[in-house]
């Protein structure tokens, strides 16, 4: 961020419900089926249809609201009006001014809230492929409409602009995904489409109070994308700003091949969407034990894996966040549980296991943790024999012994080095002496005594407490 | 007068027991009204399409179950027109427009599948004003109905062609649908009876949409008892409309012939003077109406509704509002009209410009208006007021009465052309039924006596909401009387 200036992002993400039928309708939820083959007379609004509340998404909703944090209110569904051939009716059932949940938060890994503003209902448009010139509809020869995803239930989550940096923008969009499927609510796949996000940019200096213009970006199709394009976006602004000029409200999207952001459909004026509630349907009510309900059954979210971990010593957040995300956390527990130290099962899991355990199990892993410990094995020994365990499985002590891996102990080098010293005097009188560099040499031949098999580390520091007591 | 009023009329109870018992056949009841319509319907165009196969294989169906001793439901055999924005499977529904030109349904109108299902035979769509927007099927793309009493007259609307379908003698039940009195003042001024049920009280799955919170479709007979076993046959809870009622209604037959002693009866104050514009015939036979109740029992006695006067303002602005986003899909995109454009949106325009008639028009650029940023509050959101208003007026007056009466019309049926070109004194012809739809009551049309210009009047009863059982008898007694 360029200095004194500051980001201000605020992210509407999109994400599917993965109910078995639509959101209206009987009909099935399902990505991938043939064009127009899961569709009735209601997702394609024909004359005469009428919606009829899908419970489940509803539930869903709910659920989502209670893990972050939102208050469940009572909802009305309202219309958003406007004309696309995506949109059978030429409006959208969704909710405008009684959403179902609201106020709400959600704490990324490294322990900031962003708000959340609300998190509402609403039914998902169909598909239009545009053909012939770029794909995009002005110069396109006919356009083709596929109704498989009208009305698929979606969920509309809308944050506070309190994102303040790209590192934040895709923490939080990761977190969300993380909650999503723990909740089993969406399987919220960015490149399927049923997780989307538009993020809403601004600037302003440091210290400014009030909000300026911001622009809203659309077609970002990856986390690395957001990144890049809030930052795009961000100094677009500033350039502006330092030019005396500055941004036009406007939608942008971005452009992932040109690496910037382009003026969406021109438009003077916010499209007003005439919102009106929807007659067709009644008022949600949810009652105080469905939401207690709600609470009780609610699965152990991310942020409370990462608490979990992190009431164990020495715990980097960091780490425990990418331990949490990888889903490792479950496996890490039973480590610490078989008695592996916490900050060493963590190293492990975060340095050598980000490709998973293969055959190695807890227990392994912390008889494992527990020879380092004791110094019957060098941190180069220990890293092969994870290797083994990872690929073939079995218990750590036999792998070490089949592969000959005895660490020497540390009274076996206290003898060698009582023996260097008495045939290199002149090299430890120099070494006593300050010389830091014939550290090295003794290093060396303990090394070449014990075939390697002594640990560098505690070779030193018995070195350096000999050369104290001389 | 010209006109095409039948010796007499059949009543569809007879019809069914008839057909039921085996002493007619269902195919027999169809060939004679279709010869009658083949007589004369080319001087009323009461329907969009006479469905002369569809109406042969359902009477067919019917006289089958007969012969296989199987009792066929309570319409057995009776010929029903239905009007031409429900959806009917396979045969083309119009809604009175050219936008849906060509367009058949995939499916039908729960209603439609009720009556089927209760042994009844579709034998056509019936003329309406486009979209339901009108109140007299002279918005209809394909031309007027004629008044059957006086061809030179309108029907009334936008249930015209039901109507005078019924009228005419063409079919002894029509369907229609009711937004702001679309089915009783047509019924009114072509001498039928007319049903308006209670909000949510009959499926609006399939009914193509005016205005969702105010639509309702029901029954157009010649009587009251038939009028009460047709919307016993369609009315219930149906789980593919979220507005219809789960809880069970009295039954709507169970109290007509019973006496009217102590029921106390209101007569709309408002309605019988007060409003410019409601003639003084009506307003004397409305009066006259009211004391033969008196004389049966009835405890009579004016009463006033004084949220009555805001009504067709509110009506005014909500239903165009809601008509203005349910009309929406007509895009020319997946079905019916479509004039290409250069681009999608000149499309769009061309489709609706030239798939539109003027009063659609008028009411989605009203609806658009009234729903736009800065003027909700004003108009919509203060309409809603109204509504909130009429509302607790309404529970007020039932606390002491039982149920109200007013004229349904404010005049007998206008000459065809006479109204047209002004919308607002064609929009005061709903002043009477405007309040129900607002609040969702159930109301009915009964014929009583005629004007001077020798055309009739029809007198409204109105009950408070899931009241139908009170209305009908009411109803019942006021028929007995005008007869």
């Amino acid at each position: 961020m360029k200095q004194d200036w500051e980001l201000v992002v605020g992210l509407e993400v999109h994400a599917e419900l993965s109910t078995k039928t639509k959101l209206f309708c009987g009909c099935l939820n399902q990505f991938g089926d043939d064009p127009n083959t899961n569709v009735c007379p209601v997702c394609l609004g024909l004359p005469g249809s009428l919606p009829v509340v899908n419970e489940k998404a509803i539930a869903f909703a709910m659920q989502l609201g209670r893990a972050l944090n939102c208050s469940v209110n009572r909802s009305v569904f309202s219309r958003k009006n406007y004309f696309y051939p995506d949109m059978p009716k030429d409006y959208q059932i969704s909710q405008y001014d009684l959403p179902t949940n609201s106020d709400g938060f959600l704490e990324l890994p490294t322990g900031i809230t962003i708000g959340i503003e609300r998190a509402h209902i609403e039914e998902d448009t169909g598909k239009t492929t545009h053909v012939g010139a770029s794909g995009r509809i002005s110069g396109s020869n006919y356009s083709l409409v596929d109704y498989n995803r009208a009305g698929v239930p979606l969920i509309e989550i809308v944050s506070k602009p309190e994102i303040r940096s790209t590192e934040q923008a895709k923490e939080y969009v990761s977190e969300l995904r993380a909650i999503l499927l723990t909740l089993g609510v969406s399987d919220a796949k960015m490149e399927e489409g049923s997780i989307r996000v538009d993020a809403n940019v601004s600037v302003r200096n440091l210290g400014e109070k009030t909000l300026r213009t911001r622009c809203e970006i659309k077609n970002v199709n990856s986390l690395k994308s957001l990144g890049r394009s809030i930052e795009y976006e961000a100094n677009r602004h500033i350039d502006l700003y330092l030019n005396g000029e500055s941004p036009r409200q406007e939608t942008r999207h971005w452009d992932e091949n040109a690496g910037r952001t382009k003026s969406g459909r021109l438009k003077e004026d916010a499209e007003d969407y005439r919102y009106f509630p929807e007659p067709d349907l009644v008022p949600l009510n949810p009652d105080h034990k469905t939401i207690e309900t709600i609470d009780n059954e609610m699965p152990e979210l991310p942020s409370e894996r990462r608490k979990k971990l992190m009431e164990l010593p020495d715990m980097k957040p960091s780490d425990v966040a990418l331990v949490v995300h990888r889903d490792h956390d479950v496996f890490a527990i039973e480590a610490i549980e078989a008695g592996g130290t916490p900050s060493a099962v963590i190293k492990h899991l975060v340095n050598n296991l980000s490709d998973g355990f293969g055959s190695l199990t807890a227990n392994a892993l912390a008889e494992l943790i527990k020879m380092e410990k004791n110094a019957e094995l060098t941190s180069t020994q220990t890293k092969k024999v994870l290797g083994e365990l990872v690929s073939q499985g079995g218990a750590p002590e036999e792998i070490a012994a089949n592969l000959g891996f005895e660490a020497v102990g540390s009274s076996e080098i206290e003898n060698l080095v009582e023996q260097l010293i008495k045939e290199h005097p002149e090299e430890w009188k120099r070494f006593c002496g300050g010389e830091k560099k014939v550290q090295g040499f003794f290093v060396g031949q303990v090394m070449k005594v014990t075939d390697g098999q002594a640990d560098g580390k505690l070779i030193n520091q018995i070195l350096n407490e000999r050369s104290k007591a001389n | 007068m010209n006109s095409v009023l039948p010796e007499s009329y059949l009543d569809a109870n007879s019809i069914a027991s008839k057909v039921q018992s085996g002493e007619i056949s269902a195919v027999e009841i169809l060939d004679q009204y279709l010869e009658r319509i083949d007589s004369h319907e080319k001087d009323v165009h009461a329907f969009n399409l006479v469905t002369t196969e569809q109406a042969r294989a359902d009477a067919l169906e019917t006289d089958d179950l007969v012969t296989r001793g199987v009792t066929p439901g309570p319409l057995a055999g009776v010929p029903v027109a239905v009007k031409d924005n429900l959806c009917t499977k396979g045969i083309p529904t119009t809604a009175g427009s050219k936008i849906l030109d060509g367009w058949r349904p995939p499916y039908e109108a729960t209603v439609v599948r009720k009556l089927r299902e209760a042994g009844a035979t579709i034998i056509g769509k019936t003329n309406l004003d486009e979209f339901a927007m009108g109140s007299s099927t002279e918005n209809s793309a394909f031309g007027p109905t004629k008044n059957p009493h006086d061809l030179s007259r309108v029907p009334g609307g936008s249930s015209g062609g039901s109507a005078a379908s019924v009228a005419a003698g063409f079919a002894p039940v029509a369907i229609g649908s009711d937004t702001g009195g679309s089915i009783r003042q047509p019924a009114a001024l072509c001498g039928v009876v007319g049903v308006k049920p209670t909000y949510g009280g009959v499926s609006r799955y399939g009914l193509l949409a005016f205005a969702s919170s105010l639509d309702q479709v029901g029954p157009i007979t010649t009587s009251v008892s038939d009028a009460a076993l047709v919307n016993e046959v369609i009315a219930g809870h149906d789980p593919f409309d979220s507005t219809s009622i789960k809880d069970p209604f009295p039954p709507f037959t169970e109290r007509i012939g019973q006496n009217v002693e102590k029921l106390k009866v209101g007569v709309i104050k408002e309605l019988m003077g007060e409003i410019d514009g409601i003639s003084p015939e009506v307003i004397k036979q409305t009066n006259t109406a009211a004391l033969a109740l008196s004389h049966a029992g009835a405890e009579v006695e004016e009463v006033s509704l004084p949220a009555v006067l805001y009504c067709l303002s509110a009506y005014y602005l909500i239903a165009p509002a809601e008509a203005s986003s349910n009309l929406s899909r007509y895009d020319g995109v997946r079905y019916g009209l479509r004039i290409d454009g250069k681009n999608l949106t000149e499309m769009n325009i061309n489709t609706r410009t030239e798939g539109f008639g003027d009063e659609v028009k008028r009411r989605i650029m009203l609806g658009t208006y009234a729903l736009s940023a800065g003027y909700y509050d004003a108009y919509y959101g203060k309409a809603l007021k109204v509504r909130r208003l009429l509302a607790n007026n309404f529970a007020d007056v039932y606390s002491k009465f039982d149920v109200l009466i007013s004229p349904t019309s404010p005049c007998t049926a206008f000459k065809l052309g006479e109204k047209i070109t002004d919308p607002m004194t064609m929009y005061v012809n709903d002043i009477c039924t405007i309040p129900s739809n607002l609040v969702g009551h159930p109301a009915i049309s009964v014929p009583f006596g005629v004007g001077s210009d020798g055309m009739p009047i029809g007198i409204q009863i109105l009950a408070p909401p899931m009241r139908e059982s009170v209305m009908y008898q009411v109803a019942a007694a006021v028929e007995t009387a005008g007869s």
